[in-house]
């Protein structure tokens, strides 16, 4: 493995790491899903405000695992240089 | 030649976990890490808390006053939230359901007092998970039929055709997994981010920060020990069912 030098193997772990936190897109749709059909359900049932309130932030939470997956890739990425001989 | 942050090891961005002293452990190099150093702080903290509750217990009034009402609410508050998913079977699992509450909550906030979160090492997460999952599958085992067990293994499919069992399977490994990472990552990412605002931009890093504090420390960590709680709670709950042993 002598023809790439540790600058070109770190662009690409950047290049990497940018990519991978596109699995943001994802929970970023889902999220506001969540908190759309949350906002929808108050203005149907006001009374039920705090109980749909936990229920969407529990979902929400569950929800943002798969970006974190991504987040987390880039961070092996960047910080941990797995690449890097 | 410096790349900035990419090697991160010799600049002033710092969140890594550093070893402080190692010993040879049967003959495995073994590491004492800032995580055991701040989860011991944590527990201190815990028990030296524990302790205070206990004796204001002790000599406890029929009208709390002071820190015997700020006890009996936290204890009511976390009652609370098992019976309300757990049914029945809560009262056996409010002290396990609370202690865990109680120290996730504690490692996520303990970036406030200058610590480096514990749950931000995977090395506390998993065990946390592992323990969720001994107590679903002790559950499942104690509450279910064989073939019941058998049979929700093969679910899509009748119980003689055993085509999607590894995929059942997998799934079943991929609870304590994602309750790990979930937990890990979050409280990770906010150490990162926290640890970069600090060490990029330095002098200009005064007192609007606490904003950030506020968001990454208290809201989602607190966030995220309800949610691992809440499904520890549902993932047992669901094996134990209508709760009449088999």
């Amino acid at each position: 493995m002598g023809e790439f030098n540790n600058a070109f193997i770190l662009g690409c772990s950047a290049i990497g790491a940018g990519l991978a936190v596109i699995a943001g897109i994802g929970p970023g749709i889902g999220q506001g899903i969540a908190a759309g059909h949350a906002a929808s359900a108050v203005g149907r049932n006001p009374g039920a405000k705090s109980d749909i309130r936990t229920m969407m932030l529990l979902g929400q939470a569950v929800a943002e695992t798969t970006g974190l997956y991504g987040l987390l890739i880039a961070f092996l990425l960047l910080f941990v240089k797995p690449l890097l001989p | 030649m410096r790349y900035g942050i990419l090697l991160s090891g010799g600049s002033d961005v710092d969140f890594m976990i550093h070893g402080i002293f190692k010993y040879s452990f049967f003959g495995h190099e073994v590491w004492i890490t800032t995580s055991h150093v701040c989860v011991l702080f944590v527990l201190l903290i815990l028990i030296g808390f524990a302790f205070a509750a206990n004796r204001a217990m002790k000599k406890g009034t029929e009208v709390p006053g002071g820190f015997q009402n700020v006890v009996e609410l936290i204890v009511e508050k976390l009652d609370g939230m098992v019976d309300s998913s757990m049914g029945k079977s809560a009262p056996r699992y409010y002290n396990y359901i609370g202690s865990v509450f109680i120290f996730i909550l504690f490692s996520n906030i303990a970036g406030l007092l200058g610590l480096r979160p514990p749950t931000a090492d995977y090395g506390v997460t998993l065990p946390l998970a592992l323990i969720t999952f001994a107590l679903i599958h002790i559950n499942k085992w104690k509450y279910q039929k064989p073939m019941t067990i058998w049979e929700d293994m093969c679910s899509p499919l009748p119980k003689f055709i055993p085509l999607w069992v590894p995929i059942n399977l997998i799934s079943t490994i991929a609870v304590p997994i994602s309750l790990s990472l979930r937990l890990f990552a979050n409280v990770l990412s906010g150490t990162v981010m926290m640890a970069l605002v600090y060490g990029l931009l330095k002098y200009f890093a005064v007192i609007w920060p606490a904003a950030l504090h506020v968001y990454f420390d208290l809201f989602s960590g607190a966030i995220q020990t309800y949610v691992f709680c809440m499904l520890t709670m549902t993932y047992i709950d669901n094996e134990i069912g209508d709760g009449i042993r088999r």
